[in-house]
């Protein structure tokens, strides 16, 4: 964190001055971990063994949060008998179809009372479904729009069942002992049981514990489970929905969680809306019921509400009831449209165009190799960035132009570059991890001919929206018909003439629109419950709806916090409705007490309104009226089911999920898998890595050979790579300036001082690292900050790179990312760029033609042919069928019913 | 206005140089215990006083590249890998400080990575300022020692008068119009007259670099390194905020994890200029002695 977000983490060292404990878990010693009170070395993609082992000794000394769990979680909820867990399958979970490489989730849910059989039709996708929602990234969806629960589950709060929750997450979690973790990720017991101690009594009525994680983490073949194992734990221990507490995820760019909310992904739309298919979403109401399931518990039973305020955004007054509010101009995917199965197309010549804003993916994408063969190969690419970064140039320089793989004089990709403001020469919101949203204003205008973004999008559309002008193809009306008049700033250089033309559209007038308002008066909405489905309300993003109510710039607020409670609600605003820890009502016990006075954050004033109200220090994340001891109706659905217990109001249950029957691709609960390339077999089971990863099995993504397959031996280094707090990603912002770039001026290799030995490499000499992708090279950086792990009774050598260079700027160097291949997480789609294995020489490495020969022998030699690839299931041919025999099991019984 | 400690002592330097409504003397604590290494610090000074790039070089430093205090960089943060209790091997690597052999191991704790942010430490006695002849050097309300540069003529006597080796006379970039000028931290000297803090401290994000009154700071240093001495933390000392010590006390001190030398610190500096008033009197001593002995010798060639 120290190193990666230094301003931030002043907070942290605040935090230690009062008297917090610091502990930094990481593969090499970093700046964070030279002010932490304690620094864990980990062997890279071993977290799901480390944290599982911290859950399984809470599990086994009773160490849990009982009366949290029992009433907060789903700990107490039964699973259905049909479930097989891992243990019994060699590594899969039941219902495992291995041609579709995709889970049936049946055998996976709650055993449920009064619903039509085990499974109810909401709950019950099949293989099949899993595998087009593997295709669109659903867990996008699914983080925000939480589990779908009809019916009412068994329950056994006595936490004793053999298949409630509880028990079946201890059974889970029971082989990752003190002496496992040892074993898989070379951390001493001793060292372990104290991160154990340290968490536990840390955390309960008086105490919480907050785990910070940064986006590293999630770039894993198994990233979401990871995620998973650590709000497991967080829940576990009563630390979700407090004050201190929470799964806090660093994103790596300003406003990165903006561009989840409003969304630049190819599967969302604003307000985490999903993207329309042409298959499940013919109609509006097709569209809407698959989000709010009728009959179903939970808040997204207003999604009717929030997609037509945003089509109403979009199209203002062509969008009527009449034409389903244009809901047919939205563009539909068809499947995998993410970023690296698009640069796979580029190479395949399936993509003509590609725009590029802010994003230097031939530095800073997995497989640079891939990337920058795909931009070769296009008709167009129009590249917005501050300097000629080098995917403007890689026509021209790039390490393909070295190796004749990319003829300048033959490239047919036309590059059109344009100069873009950098945030400093433009105004608008940035929002943080925290859903925050802060304004800021223009400090300086751009120079020359830079612009912002929205100056290019509006003009942009503007221009397009000429030339179609008087156009009657039907193809033509979603751009005709869109509501595109902004207010442009008034631009003194330009007369009122050049400012209508060439200004600056405001970007409030945008915030305005994403808040939403009246379409009849033009009136700011003040929440999104003031959302209509008649077409009635506009609003471009249902969870900002609030940012401009009143008619006043929430985000611009900034009172100082020494002037307001700690909890400081009128610096900047928050979504939803400013609220700064979501799901707070778990700050209170189940009768609305606060748990502790130290943790009082949010509780029931029985004395206050009518018949008592939610208050405290925070905007409550509940209903603000609905008493601790409501209890649902018989057959309620909607907000009504959510009873006063429930804190996790998005969750079909009302429960944080310790298990979690849908919404996950690889499985109910985390498992421990190796990554995609390890030097390890998998200790706990035949299935070696995640066995529903997304695999694009081509020649040019060849992967290193990892047990059981044979010649893992010829990579047998396993590297990581990260950012340096000098530079910024993929040096765009930095390695271009003289004040930073000279602070970090050249490309190094960290390694540990027996592994320099070992390979014969010097202290700031030269080595060169290769995969089955390519070679890069750097100078030797020998630290013991980098130390050698006992992993399964043998040691292994990990590998440090920075990822910062490449042949533009003020200082160049080779790009880590080149190292890479692609593997992606089966939920979301993001890439394995934070592991890999490797070999690492001393010396330069070879260039042009001679580096992919050199690629070429190493691929040979690990016995890697084009068109073979390695088997991705590898779990027993027996434990296969029973897994899916699972599934069919259960099919059938449905089919009976 | 020459005072009794002028040369060499504890002294509130402002008044000393003759100003009569001086502010309190300003300057920085920096607590090297919570520095994150971020060099936020470098790059503020950098574009705040305009400063151009020192070296586009990589040191196997650690993650030093800057090097040290020079013209070019005026603040300069150390980074020092201190190896763990038991070394498996001498990584002959450049440091800074003691030989390994030297530290008794078993009483220290494992690998610790130490970082520091230097900076001109704006003696109370300032060899430079007292050395230089043309006046550019001078003793601000702030109690804080500035160039002038347009009035240095680059004699460089300052550079070899400071026992930090912090001023130094810029060597380029080519074309850059101070190129051969002494230059170094004015502790931001244009912002403190407009009631800001310097750059760096601004900046900096743990507030590892703190700005103040230097009274002030000096009672905050103490308790902090008293606060560290309870948790344990018994390597933490102060550096530069003994007025009794060989500069009077710096304006710029530091709270140490372990011996000055380590951080590239000199242990004892002693202002250059302290020995004057006895050389010039031994030197007068000398020239009289000499004199009278001249003026003996043809007093006895008197036949």
């Amino acid at each position: 964190m120290a190193e990666a977000h230094p301003v931030g983490f002043q907070w942290v060292v605040e935090a230690q001055q009062r008297g917090a404990k610091v502990i930094h878990v990481d593969p090499r010693f970093t700046r964070t971990s030279a002010v932490a009170d304690k620094h864990v070395p980990i062997r890279v993609g071993s977290d799901i063994a480390f944290l599982g082992g911290i859950i399984s000794y809470v599990l086994e000394n009773g160490l849990d949060f009982r009366d949290y769990v029992v009433n907060y979680t789903n700990a107490a909820t039964l699973v259905s008998d049909r479930f097989e867990d891992t243990d019994d399958l060699d590594g899969l979970f039941s219902g495992f179809d291995p041609d579709k490489r995709t889970y049936d989730p049946t055998s996976w849910q709650y055993d449920v009372e009064d619903g039509p059989g085990e499974q109810s039709t909401a709950q019950a996708d099949d293989s099949e479904e899993t595998q087009a929602q593997r295709e669109s990234a659903a867990g996008l969806q699914h983080e925000a729009h939480g589990m779908q629960v009809e019916g009412k589950p068994r329950r056994d709060e006595t936490l004793q069942h053999p298949r409630c929750v509880y028990q079946v997450l201890r059974r889970h979690f029971a082989r990752y002992t003190p002496e496992m973790v040892e074993q898989t990720c070379g951390v001493s017991q001793a060292d372990f049981l104290e991160v154990c101690r340290a968490w536990t009594e840390n955390s309960g009525r008086e105490r919480t514990t907050a785990l910070v994680y940064s986006v590293g983490w999630t770039q894993h073949s198994v990233g979401v489970q990871y995620i998973r194992t650590g709000a497991i734990l967080q829940l576990l221990l009563g630390n979700m929905g407090r004050p201190g507490g929470g799964v806090m995820a660093l994103r790596g760019h300003a406003s990165i969680q903006g561009s989840t909310d409003i969304p630049t992904l190819f599967n969302i739309l604003p307000g985490y809306l999903p993207m329309p298919n042409p298959d499940q979403h013919p109609t509006l109401t097709d569209y809407v019921d698959s989000i709010r399931n009728p009959g179903s518990k939970g808040f997204w039973s207003k999604a009717d509400a929030y997609t037509v305020s945003l089509l109403k955004a979009y199209w203002g007054d062509a969008a009527t009831p009449d034409n389903d509010f244009c809901f047919d101009y939205l563009p539909r995917i068809t499947g995998d449209h993410g970023t690296y199965r698009t640069v796979l197309d580029m190479i395949d010549g399936k993509v003509s165009g590609y725009f590029l804003l802010g994003q230097n993916p031939a530095v800073g994408s997995a497989h640079g190799r891939a990337q920058r063969l795909g931009m070769a190969n296009l008709d167009w690419l129009v590249v917005r960035d501050l300097f000629e970064i080098e995917s403007a140039s890689f026509w021209k320089d790039s390490p393909e132009v070295a190796t004749g793989e990319i003829v300048p004089e033959e490239c047919r990709t036309e590059v059109f570059l344009f100069p873009a403001a950098s945030y400093a020469e433009k105004e608008g919101t940035f929002t943080q991890t925290q859903r925050m949203l802060q304004w800021r204003e223009k400090a300086v205008d751009p120079p020359g001919d830079c612009r912002s973004e929205l100056w290019f999008f509006y003009h942009l559309g503007r221009m397009v929206r000429e030339r179609l002008a008087g156009s009657t193809d039907e193809r033509d009306r979603p751009v005709l018909d869109l509501a595109w008049d902004y207010p442009v700033h008034d631009e003194g250089a330009l007369g009122t003439e050049g400012a209508q033309a060439w200004g600056e559209p405001s970007a409030e007038a945008v915030l305005k629109e994403i808040n939403g308002f009246d379409v009849a008066t033009g009136r700011p909405l003040s929440s999104f419950v003031e959302m209509k489905a008649d077409g009635s309300t506009a609003g471009g993003c249902w969870i900002y709806t609030g940012v401009f109510a009143d008619g006043v710039n929430q985000a611009n607020r900034r009172k100082s916090r020494h002037d307001q409670s700690f909890v400081a609600p009128e610096w900047g605003w928050a979504w939803p409705l400013n609220r700064r820890i979501l799901y707070n009502r778990a700050s209170a016990d189940p009768e609305g007490r606060p748990w502790s006075e130290r943790k009082a954050f949010v509780w029931w004033d029985p004395d206050k309104g009518e018949a008592g109200e939610w208050t405290g220090h925070d905007v409550p994340d509940f209903e603000k009226t609905k008493a601790p001891s409501y209890r649902a109706p018989e057959g309620s659905e909607g907000v009504e089911a959510i009873e006063g217990v429930d804190p996790f109001i998005m969750q079909g249950d009302g429960k944080g999920a310790l298990y979690a029957p849908q919404g996950l691709i690889d499985g109910p609960m985390p498992t421990h898998y190796e990554p995609v390339e390890s030097p390890f077999r998998n200790p706990l089971y035949g299935q070696q890595a995640n066995p529903t990863r997304k695999q694009y099995r081509r020649d040019d993504n060849q992967l290193n050979p990892a047990p059981p397959e044979e010649h893992s031996d010829v990579f047998p280094f396993v590297f990581t790579t990260s950012r340096l707090t000098e530079h910024h990603t993929a040096g765009g912002m930095s390695r271009y300036l003289e004040h930073l770039a000279e602070l970090q001026p050249e490309m190094f290799v960290e390694v540990s001082p027996a592994l320099a030995r070992e390979q014969g490499l010097e202290h700031m000499g030269w080595c060169h690292v290769v995969t089955a992708r390519s070679a890069v090279e750097g100078r030797v950086m020998v630290t013991e900050r980098l130390r050698p792990l006992r992993i399964e009774g043998r040691t292994v050598h990990q590998v440090w790179m920075p990822y910062h260079w490449g042949g533009g700027g003020l200082v160049t160097g080779d790009s880590a990312n080149d190292l890479f291949g692609i593997s992606l997480d089966p939920n979301v789609l993001i890439q394995e760029s934070k592991v890999g294995t490797c070999d690492v020489r001393p010396g330069r490495r070879p260039t042009g033609a001679a580096l992919r020969e050199l690629v070429t022998d190493y691929a040979r030699r690990a016995g890697i042919v084009d068109g073979v690839h390695p088997r991705v299931v590898t779990a027993s041919a027996d434990a296969q069928a029973r897994s899916l025999a699972a599934a069919e099991t259960s099919d059938d019984d449905q089919e009976g019913q | 206005m020459i005072g009794r400690n002028s040369l060499f002592g504890p002294l509130d330097p402002a008044p000393d140089a003759g100003y009569t409504d001086a502010p309190k003397r300003k300057g920085f604590f920096t607590d090297t215990s919570v520095c994150i290494g971020c060099k936020a610090c470098e790059v503020a000074c950098k574009e705040w006083n305009d400063v151009p790039e020192n070296l586009f070089e990589m040191l196997g430093t650690s993650y030093d590249n800057s090097h040290s205090l020079n013209a070019n960089q005026w603040r300069h943060v150390a980074f020092i890998e201190k190896p763990a209790s038991k070394p498996a091997v001498d990584l002959g690597m450049p440091s800074v400080g003691a030989p390994v052999s030297e530290v008794h191991e078993d009483d220290k704790p494992d690998f610790q990575w130490l970082m520091s942010s230097d900076v001109c430490k704006h003696c109370t006695h300032a060899a430079c300022l007292d050395v230089c002849p043309t006046g550019s050097l001078f003793r601000s309300e702030f109690g804080t020692v500035v160039v002038q540069d347009d009035i240095c003529n680059g004699c460089g006597y300052c550079v070899a008068a400071c026992p930090y080796g912090v001023i130094d006379r810029r060597r380029g970039p080519e074309g850059d119009p101070k190129v051969g000028i002494a230059q170094k931290c004015t502790l931001c000297y244009d912002r403190l007259t407009d009631g800001q803090r310097p750059a760096c401290a601004a900046a900096c994000p743990t507030e590892s670099i703190q700005y103040g009154d230097v009274e002030e700071l000096r009672e905050r240093a103490n308790a902090r390194v008293e606060l560290l001495h309870e948790r344990g933390v018994m390597d933490a000392r102060l550096y530069g905020n003994d007025p009794e010590d060989g500069v009077g006390g710096t304006g710029a001190m530091f709270l140490l994890l372990d011996e000055p030398e380590v951080y590239g610190l000199p242990p004892d500096p002693v202002v250059t200029t302290k020995d004057l008033p006895r050389m010039f009197t031994r030197a007068g001593m000398a020239g009289t002695a000499l004199l009278v002995g001249a003026a003996l010798s043809f007093v006895r060639r008197r036949p």
